[in-house]
Order: C-alpha cells, then structure tokens, then sequence
C-alpha cells in the first residue's frame, strides 16, 4: 500500500533540543504555562482521565443492560450511573475534547501567531475545567445525581434527593472554562493573524472552530443562568420553574435547549474541521468547495441557534412551533450535506492513501452520515412521536457524537501527535485499533436503532426479554469498541519513549504547523512568517522542499 | 505563488529594531501596542456578549411571565419603592460618569484625577448596594422574598388579595388568590435579576478596590491603561443592564 509518510533518516535524526517541552522543566512550570501548547497538554491529560471515567460508566450501563432484569444495578443506581455518563461524556470531554486539545494546540500555530491573544485566560480555563470536574466527581462519590444530564424540571428541582445542586454548580463552572475557550480563539482569530493569512487563506480547521466558539461564547451563558436558576429554586424555592407557585418547567426545557442543541454543534464543528485538514492532508488535495465548506461552518452556527425546540415536540410546545422547527432542524441538514459532499469530491481523483489518520476519518465520514440521516428521522414530528425517549434516539446522537466527534478527536490525535511529541506513533496497530473501533462502534449502536424502532424506552435499567438478542449484541459491541480505545492510550504512551522520529512534516501536509519544527518552540515562529502561498496548495509545498528549512533548536 | 520560501522568511525586517523599543507592557506574543489593544478591547466587547446573554435568559424568562401574569406583575411592582430605585438610577449613571472621568484621566496621566473618579466611583458604587440592601431588608419585612430562605419570612402573598391602604396611599386593586399567588413569580425575577446585578456590582467594586490601590501607588501613569479602559466598559455594562431593570421592575403602569 503506497504510503505519504516521510520520515527523517532515522539513524542521524533526533529531536530538537529546544522544544516547548524542554524549555522549562518542572511540575510548576507546566502549572502555571502561559504556553498554548503546554495547555494543551494539559487539556488532553484531563480530558482522557474523565473520558475514560465516562467510559466506565458505559461500560456498566452495558453490563446491567445484558440481561431483561435489573440485577447488577439497581433501579436508582442504574439512574445515576447513566446520568453521570451523560455528565461527564457531554461537558467533561466532548465539549472541550477537540477545541481544548488540538484548537488549542493548532490554531495560534496555523494562523502564524505566537499564542492565544489571552494566555492567561487560557490557563484558567483548564483551572475551571478541573474544578467542574472535581466537583462532578465530587458529586458523584457522595451519592451521584439521577436526574440525566438534561438536568429536567421539577425532577431536578423538588424530586431528586441527589446531588443536583453540586452537578449543576460543576457544570456551571466547567461552562465557564468554554466560554473562556471560545472568547480567546475568537479574538485570536481575528486579531492574531500572520501578515497575508486572510480569512480565506485560514485552514478549514480555524473556520470550524470559529464558528464553535460564536456558540460558546453565545450559548453557554444562557445554560449558566438557567442552572442558577434551578439552584436557587432547589435551595430557596423560588418560582420560576414550579408549576405550583405559576412557574413554567416548559421554560426551563427552552431555555436548557437553547444551549444544549447548539452544543450539539460546540461538540461537532471542531470535528468537522479536524476531518478537513486530515481529508485533504491524505488525498493530496485541496479541499473541494473551500469556500463553501468554510461558510457551511458559519451556517450550521447561525441555523444551530434555531432549532433548539425540536427536543420538546413531546413535551408540550404548541403544534405550530412543532411544524417551524421541524421545517428549521431540517434546513440544519443542508450545510452539514454540503460538508459531506465537499469532502467525498475532494477524495474523488485524489491521491488517497490509508493512514491511520484518514481511516479515522473515513470511519467519521461514514457514521456521521448515518447519524445525520437519522437526525431527519428525529426531526420530522411524526416520527419523532414515535422515535423520541426510545433508543432510536440513543443511537442517533451516539452515531454523531461518538461515531462522529470520537472519530474525528481520535483522527485528529493521530493527525497532530507527531507535531505534538516529535514521535510517530506504530503505524500497524493504529490503524488496527482504528479498524476495532469502526467494528466495535457498529456492533454496539445499530442493534439500538432496531431497539428504539421495535419501542424499547431509553434510562430503564429492565426491559422485555424480547429485546434481550438485540441488547447482547450491544454490549458485545461495547467490549470491543473498549479495547479499540483502550489501544490507542497503549501505543500512544509507548510512542513517546520508542517512537520513531517524525521530523517536521511526515505527512507532507501544508498547514504552518508542518512547517516549524516538532515538537514546536516555545515562541512557534523565530520570526512571523508572511504567509503568499494559498491554503491547502501542495505544488506550493512541493518547490518548499527544495529549500527544506531544518529544524531550529 | 511567487516567493517560494515565504515561510522562511522574517515578517517585517524593521521589526528587531523596533523590539528594542517596545514599552515594557507589550507582552511577547503581540507584535505592536496597537494589535495588543486591540486585542484586548476586542476580547472585553465579546465577554460583555456572554453577560448580554447571561441576562438575556432572565429577560426572556420576565418576558413570559409579564405577558402570563400582568395583574399580578402591576400590584407587584406597586410594593417596590420607587423612590429608592429612582435614587439608585441616579447613583448609578453618576457612577458611570465619574468612571468615564476616570478612563479620561488615565489617558491624559492626571493621577489624583484618576484616584479621585475612581473614589467616588467606589463610594457611588457601594452606595448603590446599601441603598439595595435596605430594599431587600423592606422585602424581608413585608413577607416579599420568594420561597423559604427565611424561617418565619416565608413569601406571603395575602397582602394582594386583601390590599391595605397605607402612608395616605389609596389601597391597590385586590387580586384574585391564584393571580396573587403569581406575584411570587415577580418577586423571583426581581431577586434574580438584581440579585445578579447586584453580584456584578460586587463584583465590579471588588475589581475597582484593586485598580485604586494600584493607581495610589502610581500605577496607570506609563500609558498601559487597558485595564482601565476595560474595567470602565464593565462597568457601564453593569450600568445599562440596571436601565432597563428599572422600568421593568418598577415602572409597571404606575400612573394609571
């Protein structure tokens, strides 16, 4: 199989002296980095503990699901086990999983800049991000929370006896370490930009994080006074959301919604952008459709922020704000087909090869589609009737976020390691492990949309024994898809110390990053470049290599 | 595509030279003041977004409930008082103009200027919390908090059923009991609407308690006055969202 990688001779190669690893050395120089990349670091070390928490909570809800009786957890165990799924997997690890981490990492880099416009700002994000994380794990080790995540009112204001009001202050708090994120790539974004980097020469990977960060920055704020607001009802009784006193739980699911669904997007841009570079990247061309593509970005940010009510066709909205957001969450398909689209003509006569990076974003292209299909299946309101609270819904949103966003975060990590560590990961059993994934994920989530259509309802710990053949499928599947992420964790460690060299650009890509040194130095650039040569040009990178520029520290 | 080896090659020529001169507060990874001030105002606009939609979902929320409930939100809004939240309106846009004069003076390096606005910036801002404070207290006493925060003070809405002439005022049209019940509504959002208003003012003045102190010392005279600027944005900020608290909490049809 033809291969793109290029490595440096291996037996004079080394790792450059000076790197933003080695220029300060010590536990509290990593505390208190201003260093974009360091925080990155940091982002991804976090965001895999509680990944791989998350992951064991899945991997009990899977267990008690092998059998129709609840017998490994019980009832009110079995509720807060999920609900801490949801916690952690929704505001712990996908919201900040690829922002946090390679935007983080990549973006000042990309767009010719020494840092982040705020480093500070930066730093105390991770510091926000650790302390909503203590405080679920916190609220999860004295007794957890059984409300889902959806925190749904008066279940979580007057019913619940568990730990609503430390959950909802964690993720108070975590939402404010995304704000944070947002506000400084904006700015960076804008402000920040190498001489001739112009809007239309950013990689789509910037365009995608942008237009996440307009929905952090505009949607978490509301989440954050909506969870204020549920605190103080559960505390002090106020009304705003209890029915009794005239209040209206109605509001509580607009005003949740109007963050979560575009949160849904928070999670699924970056993504998006991650595939882009690493399309592009493998099949030697640039991106079909830039503009296009890059706009879709944009579109997807300003629609997300109008379709928040078709989680609430069930819930008592008005028929006629049913059909509007029916005819709304639609439209939401179009920029994201344009993306797809796009994406398929790039491959079409490109020179494609298979590392592990793109096998990843194959698996993405893929899922993501069946996701996406089965969102239209949600949003249209007949079947939604049918279809919602059932684990019809269950499959859909895990093809997106964990088909989807896994996907590209798992792609992406391949994508950037050598840049991050100077060090190639094993070839082979990455695209194994990549491989096992795509199984694995299959196994455990089709047989949930056959679940969801025969009626079998989501958050219940015994079902029917009917669904029993179905449910063992899953689980068997859940198995797998855990050695599948368990494999990367293995080798990527490994890689570290025994990796083989990477050299500034193994991939041949075109992006700024690839051309500086890896790891990077602290400052990026010894001088800021001017940036003449379009995005994704590989002719351009071809003449480049005639002038190759070896490696500064 | 003409120059092969743009990458490679050093931004602006002029540039070390110009390093060498830079004012000690431009941080490394800007390249000039101006890109650095800009920067930074650009990032204080942005955060005043998330504010705007931090509020926006408590306007939302009073939005509803007015509509639902405009009975109950009129007699409501007749308890508060007024002369207290004109008093406080004024405090505040006072507040917001000796701030302004305060940014002026930081630009044109007038220290005891500067440390003058700010001062009585802090004492406005303090005033405005103590004059709040006393509403609250008035609340407490007539049974108007919602909820059950206090023991013996729980929310009692009878006096909107069987309203009470007082001071000379004529009594309020009486209520019916289950629209008198929704003034507890009312009384939520009052307190979480200046309840965050009122964090923000704290907030705020803790954040001015700092500058001022810098500013004693000298601070804010080399021409490195983003932070002023920026806290002066802030504070306006705080300042427009009580203008429209004020005729939306306590100008509900109050002359008719």
């Amino acid at each position: 199989m033809s291969t793109i990688v290029s490595l440096p001779d291996q037996s004079t190669a080394r790792i450059p002296k000076r790197n933003y690893i080695t220029n300060e050395n010590g536990l509290m120089s990593w505390l208190l980095t201003g260093d974009h990349k360091r925080i990155a670091m940091l982002y991804l070390i976090s965001i895999t503990f509680f990944f791989f928490i998350g992951g064991a909570m899945a991997g009990l809800i899977r267990l008690e699901l092998l059998t129709p009786q609840s017998d490994l957890l019980a009832s009110d165990t079995y509720n807060k086990v999920f609900t801490m799924h949801g916690v952690i997997m929704v505001f712990l690890f996908l919201v900040p999983s690829v922002p946090a981490t390679l935007g983080n990492f990549c973006i000042p880099i990309m767009i010719g800049a020494r840092d982040l416009a705020f480093p500070k700002i930066n730093l105390l994000s991770w510091y926000l991000y650790l302390a909503g994380g203590a405080m679920t794990l916190t609220a999860m080790i004295t007794g957890g929370v059984d409300t889902g995540w959806t925190f749904t009112t008066p279940l979580s204001t007057h019913f619940s006896n568990t730990n609503v009001i430390t959950t909802g202050l964690a993720v108070f708090i975590a939402g404010f370490s995304s704000i944070f994120t947002g506000l400084n790539f904006i700015v960076t974004i804008h402000r920040m930009r190498a001489p001739g980097m112009t809007w239309f020469k950013l990689p789509l990977f910037c365009w995608a994080h942008y237009a996440a960060s307009v929905l952090m920055v505009l949607g978490t704020p509301v989440l954050a006074i909506t969870l204020v607001l549920v605190v103080l009802e559960r505390t002090i009784g106020i009304g705003v959301f209890d029915p009794t006193k005239g209040g209206d739980p109605i509001l509580f699911q607009h005003l949740f919604w109007f963050y979560s669904h575009p949160a849904v997007y928070i999670m699924i841009l970056p993504g998006f952008g991650v595939i882009s570079e690493v399309i592009s990247t493998f099949s030697r061309k640039r991106v079909f459709g830039y503009t296009a593509v890059a706009f879709s970005s944009i579109a997807i940010a300003v629609f997300g922020f109008f379709v928040w009510a078709h989680h609430m066709f069930i819930m008592g909205v008005s028929n006629y704000a049913v059909l509007v957001f029916s005819l709304l969450t639609m439209l939401v398909a179009v920029p994201s087909a344009i993306k797809i689209f796009n994406w398929a003509f790039t491959l079409y006569k490109g020179s494609i090869t298979f590392e592990t990076p793109m096998l990843y974003a194959f698996g993405f292209m893929g899922l993501f589609t069946i996701g996406g299909l089965t969102g239209v299946f949600l949003g249209s309101s007949g079947t939604d009737i049918h279809l919602t609270e059932t684990y019809f819904i269950v499959a859909h949103f895990h093809f997106v976020m964990v088909g989807g966003m896994l996907m590209a975060f798992l792609s992406g990590v391949h994508f950037w390691w050598p840049k991050m560590t100077g060090r190639m990961y094993p070839e082979k059993i990455s695209q194994l492990a990549a491989v096992v994934t795509f199984i694995g994920f299959n196994l455990t989530f089709f047989p949930q949309f056959l679940l969801g259509m025969l009626g079998m309802p989501r958050r219940y710990a015994a079902y029917p024994p009917e669904f029993q053949v179905l449910n063992v499928f899953s689980t068997a599947g859940a198995s797998i898809l855990g050695v599948g992420y368990m494999l990367p964790i293995i080798y990527l460690l490994w890689s570290l110390k025994y990796g083989e060299i990477a050299g500034n650009n193994p991939w041949q890509a075109t992006g700024l990053e690839w051309q500086i040194q890896s790891p990077p130095l602290t400052e990026n650039f010894t001088t800021i470049p001017i940036v003449t040569q379009d995005v994704y040009d590989y002719e351009w990178l071809e003449r480049q290599k005639e002038h190759e520029v070896t490696h500064v520290g | 595509m003409s120059d092969s080896h743009a990458v490679a090659t050093t931004a602006d020529t002029g540039h070390v030279g110009a390093h060498a001169a830079h004012p000690p507060y431009l941080r490394h990874h800007f390249e000039s003041m101006e890109q650095q001030n800009e920067t930074t105002s650009f990032g204080m606009w942005l955060f005043l977004l998330t504010e705007i939609m931090f509020f926006g979902g408590l306007f939302t929320a009073y939005l509803i409930y007015r509509n639902w409930y405009y009975p109950a939100f009129v007699a409501a809004s007749h308890t508060l008082n007024i002369v207290e939240g004109s008093l406080n309106t004024l405090v505040l846009i006072t507040s917001s103009f000796t701030m302004a004069m305060g940014v002026w003076c930081a630009e044109t390096k007038r220290k005891n200027g500067l440390i003058l606005s700010l001062v009585a910036t802090l004492i406005l801002g303090l005033g405005f919390l103590g004059i709040k404070a006393d509403e609250y207290h008035e609340k407490y006493v007539k049974d108007h908090i919602p909820g059950h925060a206090f023991p013996g003070h729980a929310f009692d809405a009878a006096g909107f059923v069987h309203p009470v002439a007082e001071d000379g005022k004529p009594a309020e049209k009486a209520l019916a009991p289950d629209m008198a019940a929704h003034t507890e509504v009312y009384f939520s959002l009052y307190f979480a609407m200046t309840g965050m208003h009122a964090l923000h003012m704290i907030i705020g003045i803790a954040l001015l308690s700092g500058m001022l102190w810098k500013a004693t010392r000298g601070g804010y005279m080399d021409g490195n006055i983003a932070f002023v600027e920026n806290f002066g944005l802030y504070w306006h900020f705080v300042d427009i969202v009580w203008i429209f608290l004020f005729p939306l909490l306590y100008l509900i049809s109050r002359y008719n």
